[in-house]
C-alpha cells in the first residue's frame, strides 16, 4: 500500500501533471497554429478589449440572456466552478504536500471550509448528472463523454471527501483519491474537460466579433 | 492614346467655354461630359415636359428625342447617346440617329479609335449586340457580359442558348449559358460563362466558365482548359503574342495561369484585374499576399507595400513601371506607383494615367468635393468644381487638364518634368 | 445514425430529393473530408469539443420555443443531428442521412445567431449550420427554389433574373412615375463620383419598385449626391451565401464593390435589407479577402439616421398610429443599429412600444438565413416555427410594426396571416415618405 501511494504522489503524480501541463500547451499552439493557417478570415478579429468585455459580462451569473432563462443552472454553474477550482488549489492537504516534497508555502483555507466546497461540488455533481438524466433537450444531445468528465469530477470529489473523513480503508480511498484527480488533472488537455484551457479564446472570439464587427453585446 | 496625337498639346491654359450658358438656357440640365481632347462639353437637357436634347458646347442637337441618357463621348471624341423616342430606343451619334430602333439599348461600347459604335439591345424580348446599326443575326433568351473586340470588328456576350422555365434547376446545371460572338453561339453550352473578352486582333474570344458548382475553367473560343480550378476571375490576352492569362484558384489559394499552365504559383489570398503591358512583356495583377492586405504584382512579385483595398492597375508601354489606386483604413485614398504610395491622401482618388515610359503617374483627386490633378503625388494649381481624368500626351511629358471651375470649362496643358521623381 | 427528430418530419423537395438521388456513401464521405479539411479549421474543432452539452441555448431558439420546448430543435440538437455525426462517422453518412441535414441546416435555422446570447461557452452555432450548408451545397443537395435563386445570382448578379436591360428600364420608370410628384427628381444613373451609391435588392425593381420611388424621393429632397449604376453590380443581395456557394457569394459581392470602386463613390447606402447587409458587411467581404468592405456600406436605418441629425431630413407630420419595431438579426445583432432604429422611429411615430425582448433579443422572423426563399414546401415550418413571434407581436396590442428589412417582411407577413395578429406591416422609408417635408412636390 505504502509503496502503491509513493507511486501515485510521486512518478504518477508527475506524469499526470506533465501530461496536463504539457498537453495543454501543445493543444493551445498546435489549434493556434491550425486558426492561423485555417481560420484566417476569424483571427484578425480578434480584439483583447472586446474579449474581456465578453468574458466579464459571462463571468456574471445574473448578467447574460443564457443565464437569465435558466436561472438554477446559472447559480449551480458558478458555485460548482468556482468551488472545483478553489477547494484542490487552496486544500491544506494539497500544500502539505507541495511543501513535503516541494518546500513550497502555499496559502490554505481551512479544512471545514474545504470540506463544504466539496460537498457542493459533489452536489453540483448530482445536479448535473439529474439535470442530465432527466431533462429532455439534455437527454437529446448526450453522449459517452458528457458521463464520462462529470463522473470523474464526481469520482474526485467524492473520494476526496470520504478520504477526509476517514471513511472505509483510509488508504486505498486516498489512492484512489489521488488516482481520480491525476486523471482528471491529464484528462483536461483532451477531453471536453479542455474548455478549461479553451474557454476564454471562444470566448473572446464571440466577444470580439460582436463587439468590433457587430457593434452588439454577445450577451 | 496614340490617337491623341493630333490634339492640342501646346503647353497653356484657355478657357474652352462658358459652362454657366448651358443653366442659364436650359432649366433642366444634367451632368456634365467632356471630350478625351478637352475640346467640347455635352451634356442632357430637357426642353419641354416631353422633349430632351443634347447639348454640345453651347448647341442643341436638332434631333429630339422623349428621353435621352448615357451620353459619353468616343476616344475619337465624337458624342453618343441612348434616345427614345415614340417608346422604341435608338443610338445618336453627332446628332445622326441609326436607322433602326429597338425595345431597349444600353451600355454603349466603343473601339479603340472610336470609329465603331456598339450597344447591348433586346428586341421584342430576345437580346444581343448591335454594332454600327447592325443587329446580331441571333438573338437570345437573355444576353449579359457584353464586350467589343478593341478594333471593333466583332462583339461578343455571355449568352442563355436555351429557353429554361421558372426554377428549373436541374436544367440550370446541365447547361443553359455560353458564349455567343458575332452572334454566333459556341457549341459548348455550359452552367455559367463570364466576362468574354477578344484578344488584341479579334481573332480569339476566351470567357471564365463555371461547368458544375464548383468546377470552374477557361474556355477559348469554344474549346477548354485541360484543367478545372476551384475558381476563376476574368481571364485577358497578352496584346504582342496572343497568349491568355487568367487568375485562378486552386488548393484554396490563388494564382495566375497562363495558356492553362500555372504561371504564378497558387499562393494568394486574392488575385484578380490582371493586365499586360503594352509590348506584352510584363504581367501585373492585384493580389493579397495575407489575408486582408492588397497590393500589386508584376509578374508574381507582389510589392511589399500593402494596403486594405488597390483598385484599378495601369501598366507604362513596356510594363516596367505601373501604379494603382490604393486606400488606406482610414478610408483615404491615394495612388501607389512602383511600389510606394505618394505622400498624400485624399477623399477620393479617380483613375490612374501612367506616361508612356511609366515616368509619371496622374490622377484625379478629390478632398472636400474639390477635384485637382495631382502628378507623381504633387497637386496642379488649378481647383476645379468638377474635373476629368488627366491623360498623357504619347511622348509623356505633358497632360491634358480638363475641368469645370467657376462656371467656365477649362482645358490646360501641363509639362510634367518637373514632377519626376 | 438516424435519430428521432429530422427523418420524422421529413418535407418533400424536389431539389433535396434529386440531390439526394445521385449521392452514394463513398462520395460523400469524400466531399465532407474535403470541405472539413481544406475550409474548416480550429473554429469547428474547438466548437465541436467543448460544447458542454448544457443545452443552454435552447432557450435562445424561437423554434424551440415555438414547438412547445420539443428538443430536437434546440440549437444544438440541429448541431447534434448534423455537424456531430457527420464529425463522428469521418463523413460516412448516408443520402438520407444528407437529407436531413440539408433540411434542418436550409429550412430550421435561420443563422440568426440569437442562441449565441445564450452559450456560455461563446460557441457559433450558426457559423456551425453554416459549414453544414457548405456541405450540402457541395454534394449538390439544396433545396429547389434557393437553388434557383443561387442560379440567379450566377447568371444575371442578382436574385431575381432581373435581365441587363431590365434595371435601367425599371429605374426610368420609376423616376416617371415620381416626377409627377416631384417634377424635378432624378435617378441619376452612372454618375461618377457621386458622394452615395444607392443599392436595393433584386425583388425591389421587380416587385417592390415603389421602395426604389420612394427612396428616390428622399435622396431628392434632401439634395443627397447619389447615383445608381446601370450595369449589374447594383444588387446587393446574396443566397448563394445561404446555400453554401460561396464562390458565387463571392463572384456577386465583387461585383457589387467593383461597381462602387468604378463609380468612385464614397460609401454604399443600402435599402431596408438585412441578409444582403450581411453579405456585403461580414460574409462576402472576408472570403474575398477584404478585412471589411472595401467602400463603406451603410444601412438605410444608419442614413436616415445621419439625414435627420443633419437636419437634412426634416418632419411634415407625424405618424400617430401606435407601432412597434421588429429588430432584424443581420443590422441589430449583426451592426449595432439598435438605437439608431429607435431614434428614427421616434421621430416620426410618438406612439412608439417596445417589444419583448427586443434589441439584440428580439426574436426572429423565421424567414431569414434564406429560409423564406426555400419556398413554399417549408412555409409552414417557418410559420409553426415561430408562434413566439406572433405572442410577441400580439403582446404589444399595437396595430402597426415596422420591419426595416425584407425577409424580415416576408416572415412576419405569413405569420401575421396566420395568427391573425391583424397588424399592420411597413418599412420605415414608407413611414419616412408619408411624413417628411418634400420641399419641391406638387401637389
Amino acid at each position: 500500500m505504502n509503496a502503491a501511494y509513493e507511486f501515485v504522489v510521486g512518478p504518477l503524480a508527475w506524469i499526470a501533471g506533465a501530461i496536463f501541463v504539457l498537453g495543454s500547451i501543445y493543444r493551445l499552439v498546435s489549434m493556434y497554429a491550425l486558426a492561423v493557417k485555417k481560420d484566417y478570415s476569424s483571427l484578425p478579429y480578434m480584439d483583447l478589449k472586446y474579449s474581456l468585455r465578453s468574458i466579464i459580462h459571462w463571468l456574471n451569473p445574473f448578467g447574460t440572456a443564457g443565464w437569465k432563462a435558466s436561472p438554477w443552472t446559472a447559480a449551480v454553474t458558478f458555485i460548482f466552478h468556482i468551488c472545483l477550482i478553489i477547494t484542490p488549489l487552496f486544500l491544506l492537504g494539497h500544500a502539505v504536500l507541495l511543501e513535503t516534497f516541494h518546500g513550497i508555502e502555499w496559502p490554505t483555507i481551512s479544512d471545514g471550509l474545504a470540506d463544504g466546497l466539496t460537498m457542493l461540488v459533489i452536489a453540483g455533481c448530482i445536479f448535473f448528472i439529474i439535470r442530465r438524466a432527466t431533462v429532455d433537450k439534455l437527454k437529446y444531445i448526450t453522449s459517452g463523454m458528457d458521463w464520462f468528465v462529470i463522473f470523474l469530477v464526481l469520482a474526485t470529489f467524492l473520494t476526496g471527501f470520504a478520504a477526509y473523513h476517514q471513511w472505509l480503508n483510509y488508504q486505498f480511498i486516498l489512492i484512489l483519491h489521488i488516482l481520480a484527480g491525476e486523471a482528471m488533472l491529464a484528462s483536461i488537455p483532451f477531453t471536453r474537460l479542455s474548455h478549461m484551457i479553451f474557454w476564454v479564446f471562444i470566448r473572446g472570439y464571440m466577444g470580439s466579433e460582436f463587439g468590433k464587427v457587430r457593434h452588439a453585446k454577445d450577451w | 492614346m496614340r490617337l491623341a496625337s493630333s490634339w492640342d498639346w501646346e503647353p497653356g491654359q484657355r478657357v474652352v467655354l462658358e459652362s454657366t450658358k448651358c443653366s442659364e438656357e436650359h432649366e433642366w440640365q444634367e451632368e456634365f461630359y467632356a471630350s478625351p481632347d478637352g475640346e467640347r462639353l455635352a451634356c442632357v437637357v430637357r426642353l419641354s415636359d416631353f422633349e430632351s436634347g443634347v447639348w454640345v458646347n453651347g448647341e442643341v442637337w436638332e434631333s429630339r428625342f422623349d428621353r435621352v441618357w448615357y451620353p459619353r463621348f468616343g476616344p475619337d471624341n465624337r458624342l453618343t447617346v441612348l434616345a427614345q423616342a415614340e417608346m422604341d430606343w435608338t443610338v445618336a451619334t453627332e446628332d445622326a440617329a441609326w436607322e433602326d430602333s429597338y425595345t431597349y439599348v444600353w451600355g454603349t461600347r466603343f473601339s479603340e479609335d472610336g470609329a465603331h459604335v456598339a450597344v447591348s439591345v433586346q428586341q421584342d424580348g430576345a437580346y444581343g449586340m448591335i454594332v454600327d446599326g447592325k443587329i446580331w443575326d441571333t438573338l437570345y433568351e437573355n444576353a449579359n457580359n457584353f464586350t467589343l473586340s478593341p478594333d471593333g470588328s466583332r462583339s461578343a456576350a455571355a449568352v442563355q442558348a436555351i429557353p429554361m422555365g421558372q426554377a428549373e434547376v436541374a436544367k440550370f446545371k446541365a447547361g443553359v449559358f455560353t458564349v455567343a460572338v458575332d452572334g454566333q453561339a459556341w457549341d459548348k453550352i455550359v452552367m455559367n460563362a463570364w466576362t468574354p473578352v477578344f484578344s488584341k486582333d479579334a481573332r480569339k474570344v476566351a470567357a471564365q466558365i463555371r461547368l458544375t458548382h464548383f468546377d470552374y475553367a477557361i474556355a477559348v473560343d469554344g474549346g477548354l482548359w485541360p484543367d478545372t480550378y476551384q475558381m476563376v476571375w476574368e481571364p485577358v490576352f497578352n496584346p504582342a503574342n496572343g497568349q491568355l492569362a487568367a487568375p485562378v484558384k486552386a488548393g484554396g489559394a490563388w494564382g495566375v495561369a497562363i495558356d492553362g499552365l500555372m504561371a504564378w504559383k497558387p499562393r494568394f489570398f486574392q488575385c484578380w484585374q490582371p493586365v499586360f503591358s503594352r509590348n506584352g512583356q510584363r504581367l501585373a495583377a492585384i493580389v493579397a499576399p495575407e489575408y486582408g492586405e492588397f497590393t500589386v504584382a508584376i509578374d508574381g512579385q507582389p510589392w511589399s507595400w500593402t494596403y486594405p483595398v488597390i483598385d484599378q492597375v495601369v501598366l507604362s508601354d513596356d510594363g516596367s513601371c505601373a501604379a494603382a489606386r490604393a486606400k488606406d483604413n482610414d478610408e483615404k485614398w491615394t495612388i501607389i506607383k512602383d511600389g510606394k504610395p505618394w505622400e498624400r491622401t485624399y477623399d477620393m482618388v479617380f483613375s490612374p494615367a501612367i506616361s508612356p515610359d511609366g515616368a509619371f503617374a496622374a490622377a484625379k483627386v478629390e478632398k472636400k468635393g474639390q477635384h485637382r490633378i495631382a502628378v507623381n503625388g504633387h497637386e496642379l494649381e488649378t481647383v476645379f468644381d468638377q474635373a476629368w481624368d488627366p491623360v498623357f500626351n504619347p511622348e509623356g511629358d505633358k497632360i491634358l487638364v480638363r475641368g469645370l471651375s467657376q462656371g467656365k470649362f477649362l482645358r490646360a496643358v501641363v509639362p510634367v518634368e518637373q514632377y519626376r521623381y | 445514425m438516424s435519430i428521432p427528430g429530422i427523418r420524422d418530419r421529413k418535407i418533400e423537395d424536389v431539389g433535396l430529393q434529386a440531390g439526394v438521388d445521385r449521392l452514394t456513401e463513398d462520395q460523400i464521405q469524400k466531399t465532407i473530408k474535403k470541405v472539413l479539411k481544406g475550409e474548416t479549421g480550429a473554429k469547428l474543432k474547438l466548437y465541436a469539443e467543448t460544447c458542454m452539452r448544457c443545452g443552454l441555448c435552447a432557450e435562445g431558439c424561437h423554434y424551440y420555443m415555438s414547438h412547445d420546448k420539443d428538443p430536437s430543435y434546440a440549437p444544438v440538437s440541429k448541431v447534434r443531428q448534423t455537424m456531430w455525426e457527420i464529425l463522428r462517422h469521418n463523413g460516412k453518412v448516408s443520402p438520407e442521412f444528407i437529407y436531413g441535414c440539408a433540411q434542418i441546416a436550409y429550412t430550421e435555422c435561420n443563422m440568426c445567431k440569437r442562441c449565441a446570447h445564450y452559450c456560455p461557452l461563446g460557441i457559433d452555432i450558426g457559423y456551425i449550420i453554416s459549414v453544414v450548408r457548405r456541405i450540402c451545397h457541395k454534394l449538390g443537395v439544396v433545396p429547389l427554389y434557393i437553388q434557383d435563386t443561387a442560379h440567379s445570382h450566377s447568371a444575371t448578379m442578382n436574385q431575381m433574373w432581373v435581365k441587363d436591360d431590365e434595371w435601367p428600364d425599371a429605374l426610368q420608370w420609376q423616376e416617371d412615375e415620381a416626377r409627377d410628384e416631384i417634377p424635378n427628381l432624378r435617378i441619376p444613373l452612372e454618375v461618377e463620383g457621386a458622394d452615395i451609391f444607392y443599392s436595393v435588392i433584386g425583388p425591389e425593381p421587380k416587385f417592390r419598385t415603389q421602395l426604389i420611388y420612394q427612396a428616390a424621393v428622399l435622396m431628392n429632397e434632401t439634395g443627397q449626391s447619389w447615383t445608381m449604376p446601370a450595369t449589374p453590380g447594383w444588387d446587393n443581395s446574396d443566397m448563394a451565401m445561404y446555400t453554401g456557394d460561396y464562390e458565387v457569394m463571392g463572384r456577386i459581392k465583387r461585383a457589387h464593390f467593383d461597381t462602387a470602386m468604378r463609380l468612385k463613390v464614397k460609401r454604399i447606402v443600402m435599402g431596408e435589407c438585412g441578409h444582403a447587409f450581411r453579405s456585403i458587411y461580414d460574409m462576402g467581404n472576408r472570403w474575398l479577402g477584404w478585412k471589411m468592405h472595401p467602400v463603406r456600406v451603410m444601412h438605410a436605418i444608419e442614413f436616415y439616421h445621419e439625414l435627420l441629425e443633419k437636419g437634412q431630413l426634416k418632419i411634415a407630420k407625424t405618424f400617430d398610429t401606435p407601432v412597434t419595431l421588429h429588430d432584424p438579426c443581420n443590422i441589430i445583432r449583426g451592426r449595432g443599429l439598435m438605437d439608431q432604429a429607435r431614434e428614427v422611429v421616434k421621430a416620426f411615430c410618438p406612439n412608439f412600444v417596445e417589444m419583448t425582448p427586443n434589441r439584440e433579443h428580439n426574436y426572429c422572423c423565421c424567414a431569414g438565413g434564406g429560409v423564406i426563399n426555400c419556398g413554399p414546401p417549408f412555409k409552414n415550418v417557418r410559420v409553426e416555427g415561430n408562434k413566439v413571434k406572433a405572442e410577441q407581436l400580439i403582446r404589444t396590442g399595437v396595430p402597426v410594426v415596422i420591419a426595416p428589412c425584407h425577409n424580415c417582411h416576408g416572415g412576419l407577413e405569413d405569420i401575421i396571416h396566420a395568427y391573425k395578429t391583424g397588424q399592420e406591416l411597413k418599412f420605415l422609408i414608407d413611414i419616412i415618405y408619408e411624413c417628411m417635408e418634400k420641399p419641391d412636390a406638387v401637389e
